[in-house]
């Protein structure tokens, strides 16, 4: 099973009929197990190329490749829940075919349990991005895609919930994407790195990370850190002097 | 207890009233309640208030279901937009008696024409108010639908429904007391039964009495129905809603 997108360009109109670049040039493959990560700025088109990718967007020019009728899990930057549906009900809706243990097993890891019954508006953010999460792993998707999944939550909260997720991919093998502007998030999550461009969006470079997950120590992950910051850094002034 | 109260009052001043206009123009309580009771034994005012529930029931049944699925038609269609407006502003500003009227010319006065007449009347609002929410759909929760690829009629009934019940709810809500109106207005014009048509007797005879036998108790069955079905059936498609402080 195996992702390849080849976005060409995309470009939106707006109420007075100018045209925007949103995407410049975006192509990749991914393969099942692997987790992709996009980092770019805010604003860069992550969010329209991800439309895309899920087929939300037919309007672009290239190609996407998905495997035929693959399951997607999506965690949406605003989670997305059905506020009239109880926590519990809200992942079964998407997820009829997860049953009592399995639904169990993920509320256990994202401390959910005593929120089955809550309704969303009774949720913090981040509970709200849990119950977000809880439902795209229920559908055991093939294609799991995650959009700044932890984005405004503090520090703490975060660290527990990228640990949380690493643990949830640990036994899976799907297609990961992951978008987030947060390198540290990136490097401790992700198999491959993918640097965007501000928008228009292309890719800048492509950093694998052959080291598997688990295993990264500090000094590494520092280390590739130091090099997508000076990558990030270093290609900026340049495409502005060009 | 607050509502035995206004209820009080308001029956306090009616009898003060009486007092003051006569018992000719304004016969106190106990004279309307004693015909009240008469009407009731012979069983003539149920046979009125059922025909007039049923008829009640029939057309807004139709107008609601019509309505709700023109209305949703129209706010997420644009072409179907274009087309049904111009109607709709039509129907909007139609006098519901030239309706009930034209009816009964081209229908005969016929329970048909009545029942049409009176629901052609609640149909416009019903439309306007579905079509609004229709237009009020979150697009965002509709792409995570499709995205987790939930079937046809799940996606209706969990995330459209709930979006659009509020304004079911309203056009209910305001469609109901109008067609409460209205019927009364088609059975005086053209029906041997029903609460309108005994009115219209009393407003013959001058017979004050029954007009207000017959009002009252119709205004009594419009209250238990809002009180028994109307109120909880909206507290409980609001029971998601977090509760006002």
């Amino acid at each position: 099973m195996r992702l390849e997108v080849d976005i060409a360009s995309k470009t939106f109109k707006n109420a007075a009929g100018e045209q925007h670049d949103v995407i410049a040039g975006v192509a990749f493959a991914l393969d099942a197990g692997e987790v992709g990560v996009f980092v770019g700025p805010s604003g860069c088109g992550k969010s329209t190329m991800l439309r895309i990718l899920t087929g939300l967007d037919p309007d672009f020019q290239g190609r996407v490749s998905r495997p035929a009728g693959a399951r997607i899990g999506f965690v949406f930057q605003e989670p997305r829940l059905l506020p009239w549906r109880s926590v519990e009900e809200n992942v079964r809706l998407a997820a009829p075919l997860a049953d009592e243990a399995k639904l169990s097993a993920l509320f256990e890891i994202l401390e959910l349990n005593a929120h089955r019954n809550h309704f969303p508006g009774e949720l913090s953010l981040g509970l709200a991005r849990r119950v977000a999460l809880a439902r795209a792993f229920a559908v055991e998707p093939a294609f799991l895609i995650l959009d700044e999944p932890l984005a405004s939550l503090d520090v703490a909260l975060a660290a527990r919930m990228r640990d949380q997720i690493a643990m949830l991919m640990d036994n899976r093998s799907m297609i990961t994407l992951l978008v987030t502007h947060d390198v540290d998030d990136a490097v401790r999550l992700g198999d491959r790195l993918f640097l965007l461009s501000p928008r228009p969006a292309r890719v800048l470079a492509e950093l694998p990370i052959c080291t598997p997950r688990g295993e990264r120590g500090d000094a590494e992950i520092a280390a590739i850190k130091s090099d997508v910051m000076r990558r990030i850094n270093g290609d900026l002034p340049e495409r502005e002097s060009s | 207890m607050p509502r035995l109260l206004s209820f009080a009052v308001l029956l306090a001043t009616w009898w003060i009233g009486s007092l003051f206009v006569g018992d000719a123009k304004l016969p106190p309580p106990p004279t309307v309640l004693a015909v009240m009771i008469e009407e009731a034994r012979s069983g003539d005012l149920f046979f009125h208030l059922g025909a007039t529930l049923a008829r009640v029931t029939l057309a807004f049944t139709l107008a609601m279901t019509l309505g709700a699925a023109i209305g949703y038609l129209m706010g997420r269609v644009r072409l179907a937009d274009r087309l049904g407006d111009p109607w709709l502003i039509l129907l909007l500003n139609l006098p519901a008696l030239v309706v009930i009227v034209l009816a009964y010319i081209w229908a005969g006065l016929t329970e048909v024409a009545a029942i049409a007449a009176i629901a052609i009347n609640k149909l416009p609002t019903a439309v306007v108010t579905l079509r609004e929410g229709a237009r009020a759909l979150d697009a965002a929760l509709d792409e995570m639908a499709t995205v987790f690829a939930l079937p046809r009629w799940k996606k209706f009934r969990h995330v459209i429904l709930p979006q659009l019940s509020p304004y079911i709810a309203a056009a209910a809500r305001s469609g109901l007391s109008l067609v409460w109106k209205i019927v009364l207005v088609a059975e005086l014009l053209g029906r041997p039964n029903g609460v309108g048509f005994e009115i219209g007797v009393a407003f013959q005879l001058f017979d004050i009495p029954l007009l207000l036998a017959y009002s009252l108790s119709f205004a009594v069955v419009v209250l238990l129905i809002e009180t028994l079905l109307v109120q909880p059936f909206e507290a409980r498609l609001s029971r998601w809603r977090p509760r006002a402080a």
